[in-house]
């Protein structure tokens, strides 16, 4: 290597569209696959968890207001600029997990961005439609976004297992809130700088680094989330957190496996609008 | 200045109060792309200045600060006589008298808004007294409000009521109406607002206080041009549309005049039956017409702030 | 004192115009085998933009060929690349979008406002839709397996050149085919801009061919054997001829053709938007629109009020240079259209309906008409019946909604049809009623790549956008 000094990222939180330090000033270690330090990751605190889900909710009617297709725009441009970034992206995953396919870990994570940024306005001729119900109603299904998605994104892989959980929330117009991978948080961050510069409203995705441990409650039991996306909670907590998100009725959310429009409806309500027919 | 003597409820039968507002925002949109330019682009800053009503409505507002916006509203650019006058002063009712003295001899008028500005949660007794002290006083003009509590509970006879009493009060001032729009709720609301004005004998009908959010819209605007060209084909009777809050920017104003010459004509396109409520907007107006003449953009310090 | 709009022209240097234009195969520019080639021009001025290479038999099957060659690699790549080919696609379109709508006024005729705000953002965004689809066919056909056909041969017309070459394109390659279109004779250039697009997009060569010609070119294209799909948008009269032609074969067919809508308005409907709905209905792009809103049927109670309404609308239609961004009527698209138009208005005043038209100047070059309004018109009327593809509108009048039904269904096509009432169980009434494959509710003219459209009847079959626009472009079979 040259003798050049290279000038080293401070890692923080993902909250409003802006990268703010945890408010409670902690951090944590972070370390490569082979034990290597590689920095000191935002250690979120309840209190940065708050503010993102103020913020979430505040985007979620303008989020969710969009039209399909603007939202699909929208999600195709972050494949777009993660592309641009794919190589930075491989070398974060390579660090982080030592992983021999960090090449076919990132690629799929661009491409399930793309599946479903052109799923966005798919979603209503899937799950919803017209019901021949006996009489002179039109009668019509449609499906809607939840609100705001707590997550706990799963430890590895740390870059797609974060994309297969926030593109299928977001297609169908939900905003999210995501603890990231603890181990593995930065790549998550790289990501945040993808969403920040490629037209995704502020407070859309709010990503926390941290303990899990510490966090999962707080989403778990937040008042004001309306799902909860179980697929990054170790079973030893499971039941806990399932327990808290009772509190309000939570959607409980995990991942099937795979790519499909029914990961993004199990985001989703149903609504039913009937109208009579006659002169 | 005939008035009809068609109540509220007929002119709603007779005209119809309906309006879709997909429809009529995407006839708002079309109409803002209207491409603008050159010759026509100076004429049309021309007639934005000769139709401003300088506005300052603050709890802050002083003799002094009158004194100095009556002057920016005679001589809006000290340095180029070319630049016309504006419509009018408007202001708080305490201060007619140091604008009507401030203005003496000029051609801009004094307005005055009245009946406890801008909610107009008073008794009617005090927001009348508050018209004939202001007329009184030397106002040629009075914005008045409706009163939205009886709109919203439905008691349309009420709100026109309280608009021929304000006219009356008004003696030879000119009333202007303001529905403030944004708090009817729909568009359809606008248009009953407006007919119901219209009906009880405002000179003008008003957007909006612009002291809430949202103020004056450009389908908002179309909506009460609309009520005003279907009212004047029945009744005869030439009621004038002020626009006012929020409008900023000279391509904001432009818009409104496009509005105005497709829906109304051209012999709406007059300060007798236009006008634009606007304080920031007439520096924008000054800059961009030293812009259309030398090709080149402008510096804000180089406009008076009063 | 009148407020004058000055010109206010969209520049024109962005485009660039070859003076000679072969034809587009196999992924390259080639010359006719026959060295024909025939002048097309800007309807608005009458001024020669370029010479069009004629494509005769050898290079209809040349081309064919070229699709046939190219569809086992393309239908057996991964779809999710076919997906990223098509939002490629899509973003160079939109990249290029001042371009595209620059050339497509200068060649059609319609206004700058419209290609620029309708007909190009459409056209991208029916790429961007279908690629979403390309990967997730088996969520568009339950419990099937959706295969493509093969080669489709895709036919347009000259009303909407690039959106109607996007309807056609997009879900064909979505689907797995590939394909070879013929634009309309009179507007070829952004079809041949989009072979560039399918360059910069990396499209491999034979996916897409774009060959260039007449109507003879259009009739060996649909006739070649090797062609395992037909799509047609165009006139009546030429898509029965098409039907004739295939019949017997195993071509898949789909047909968009002619219609004579009907737009209702009801007496309570929302006066001044459905004025400015019957206005869109029949003038938007001069009213060369297959669903035009060419027959009015407005409730007799409110026939005066929307008249007057609707003749001071007209009076502020602004005619003009196509290219100047405030023009609302444009030029009609060739002498010959404007000819058609001429005699059947001829045939309407003959027949003694009332006839009322906008007084503008007409430019002295290029192919104008004034928007048009036919009063006193009955259904036995030629111009309630024909479709005269130009800014006529005719007025006829019912008084109850079963008449209005009846009137507005008393037509051989059945492609779109209006309603204006402030009633929602009137519009669920009247939309079950209409036989059209269109029904648009307070609002007119709107599509949209998620929303099927197509007709009944004579307007043709088969449905363009939306998941069951794919069907026309594939097999399906068990799972």
């Amino acid at each position: 290597m040259s003798g050049r000094l290279d000038v080293r990222k401070t890692y923080k939180l993902f909250i409003g569209g802006a990268f703010p330090r945890s408010e409670s000033a902690r951090s944590y270690e972070v370390t490569a696959h082979d034990g290597d330090f590689l920095a000191n990751a935002a250690r979120a605190s309840r209190k940065d968890v708050r503010d993102a889900v103020t913020v979430a909710r505040a985007s979620w009617p303008s989020w969710s207001g969009l039209t399909a297709y603007n939202r699909g725009q929208i999600l195709y441009r972050v494949a777009e600029v993660m592309e641009s970034r794919r190589a930075e992206l491989i070398e974060q995953v390579r660090r982080a997990e030592g992983d021999a396919d960090a090449d076919g870990q990132v690629d799929r994570a661009i491409d399930t961005w793309v599946w479903y940024a052109g799923l966005t306005d798919k979603l209503a001729f899937i799950a919803g439609g017209l019901n021949p119900v006996a009489g002179p109603y039109f009668n019509i299904t449609v499906p809607e976004s939840t609100g705001v998605v707590g997550m706990a994104v799963p430890e590895r892989p740390s870059l797609a297992g974060l994309v297969e959980r926030l593109a299928p929330a977001l297609c169908g117009g939900n905003t999210v809130v995501a603890i990231t991978s603890q181990a593995h948080p930065l790549v998550a961050i790289t990501a945040a700088e993808c969403f920040a510069t490629s037209d995704v409203p502020p407070g859309v995705v709010n990503l926390l680094s941290g303990h899990k441990d510490e966090l999962v409650p707080v989403v778990a039991s937040h008042l004001d989330v309306d799902a909860l996306d179980v697929t990054g909670i170790g079973d030893e907590s499971l039941a806990e957190a399932e327990r808290a998100a009772a509190g309000n009725v939570k959607r409980i959310v995990r991942s099937q496996g795979g790519r499909s429009p029914y990961e993004a409806t199990a985001f989703m309500e149903l609504k039913t609008v009937w109208h009579p027919k006659g002169s | 200045m005939a008035q009809t003597t068609l109540g509220p409820q007929s002119l709603f039968d007779e005209l119809g109060t309906a309006v879709d507002a997909v429809g009529a925002e995407q006839r708002a949109a079309a109409l803002a792309t209207r491409s603008i330019k050159r010759a026509s682009k100076l004429w049309a800053l021309d007639l934005a200045i000769r139709c401003c009503d300088l506005t300052t409505l603050e709890g802050a507002d002083t003799p002094g600060k009158i004194r100095a916006l009556a002057s920016k509203a005679m001589r809006p650019a000290p340095t180029d006589p070319s630049i016309p006058h504006v419509a009018a002063l408007c202001i708080y009712p305490s201060l007619v008298k140091v604008a009507a003295d401030a203005l003496r001899g000029s051609e801009v008028a004094v307005a005055s808004v009245a009946t406890a500005f801008p909610s107009g949660q008073a008794a009617l007794a005090t927001r009348l007294a508050e018209i004939e002290t202001a007329v009184a006083d030397g106002a040629d003009e009075i914005d008045i409000v409706i009163s939205r509590s009886a709109f919203l509970a439905g008691r349309f006879d009420d709100v026109h009521d309280e608009v021929i009493r304000s006219k009356e009060a008004c003696g030879d001032a000119h009333l202007k109406v303001i529905l403030e729009t944004g708090e009817l709720g729909s568009y359809g609301a606008v248009r009953q607002a407006s007919l119901i004005a219209m009906a009880a004998g405002a000179d003008f009908i008003k957007t909006s206080t612009g002291k809430i959010s949202p103020a004056s819209t450009l389908p908002v605007a179309l909506v009460m041009a609309e009520s005003i060209r279907d009212y004047a084909d029945l009744t005869g009777r030439a009621v004038g549309l002020k626009v006012a809050g929020g409008i900023r920017s000279s391509k904001d104003a432009i818009r409104y005049l496009v509005v105005i010459h497709e829906t109304l004509g051209d012999e709406w396109l007059d300060p007798r039956r236009f006008r634009i409520g606007a304080s920031s907007l007439l520096n924008d107006l000054l800059m961009q017409t030293d812009k259309q003449r030398s090709g080149v953009y402008s510096d804000p310090d180089g406009y008076t702030l009063d | 004192m009148n407020w004058e709009y000055a010109p206010a022209p969209e520049s024109t240097e962005i485009v660039s115009v070859d003076d000679t234009y072969g034809l587009f195969i196999d992924g390259d520019f080639t010359d006719p085998a026959s060295g024909e080639y025939v002048k097309t021009i800007n309807p608005a001025t009458e001024e020669v933009l370029a010479a069009i290479a004629q494509a005769d038999a050898a290079d209809v099957d040349r081309a064919v060929k070229a699709a046939r060659t190219a569809f086992e690699p393309w239908s057996g790549q991964p779809a999710s690349d076919r997906a990223k080919y098509l939002f490629r696609v899509a973003r160079v379109m939109q990249e290029r979008s001042r371009e595209l709508a620059v050339l497509e006024t200068m060649n059609g005729g319609k206004p700058i406002r419209e290609s620029r705000d309708v007909d190009v953002p459409l056209a991208a965004a029916h790429f961007f839709y279908y690629a979403g689809w390309a990967d997730k066919l088996e969520y568009a056909f339950a419990g099937r397996r959706a295969e493509p056909l093969g080669v489709a041969a895709q036919v347009i017309p000259w009303n909407f050149p690039l959106l109607m070459l996007a309807w056609k394109i997009a879900p064909a390659l979505a689907a797995g085919n590939t394909v070879v279109l013929k634009p309309a004779e009179t507007t070829p250039l952004t079809a041949l801009a989009f072979a560039s697009i399918c360059d910069q997009a990396g499209i491999p060569p034979g996916v897409v061919n774009i060959i260039t010609g007449g109507g003879k070119t259009g009739a060996m294209l649909v006739r070649h054997p090797d062609v395992d799909k037909v799509a047609f948008t165009g006139s009546t009269e030429v898509g029965k001829d098409i039907q004739r032609a295939i019949a017997g074969t195993a071509k898949h067919l789909t047909l968009e053709l002619g219609g004579k809508a009907p737009n209702i308005v009801f007496a309570d409907a929302a006066l001044d938007q459905a004025v400015e709905g019957i206005v869109n209905g029949i003038f938007f792009n001069q009213g060369h629109v297959c669903c035009a809103g060419s027959r009015l049927l407005v409730q007799e109670s409110a026939f005066e009020q929307v008249m007057a309404k609707l003749k001071r609308r007209l009076g502020t239609l602004r005619l003009g240079d196509p290219l100047d961004k405030n023009t609302d009527i444009g030029a009609i698209n060739s002498r010959a259209q404007l000819d058609k138009i001429n005699r059947l208005v001829a045939t309407g005043v003959d027949e003694g309906a009332e006839l009322y038209q906008s007084s503008c100047d007409l430019p002295e070059r290029g192919f104008w008409f004034p928007p048009s309004v036919f009063t006193g018109v009955s259904q036995s009327h030629r111009i309630a019946q024909e479709e005269i593809f130009g800014p006529v509108l005719s007025v006829l009048t019912f008084r109850t909604p079963e008449e209005a039904v009846e009137k507005a269904n008393n037509t051989p096509y059945g492609l779109s049809a209006g309603v204006w009432t402030e009633k929602g169980s009137l519009i669920l009434w009247m939309a079950d009623r209409l036989r059209a494959g269109v029904v648009w509710a307070n609002t007119f003219n709107r599509f949209d790549p998620a929303s099927a459209f197509g007709g009944y009847k004579e307007s043709g079959f088969g449905r363009e956008g939306g998941p069951q626009g794919l069907s026309a472009y594939v097999k399906l079979s068990e799972s």
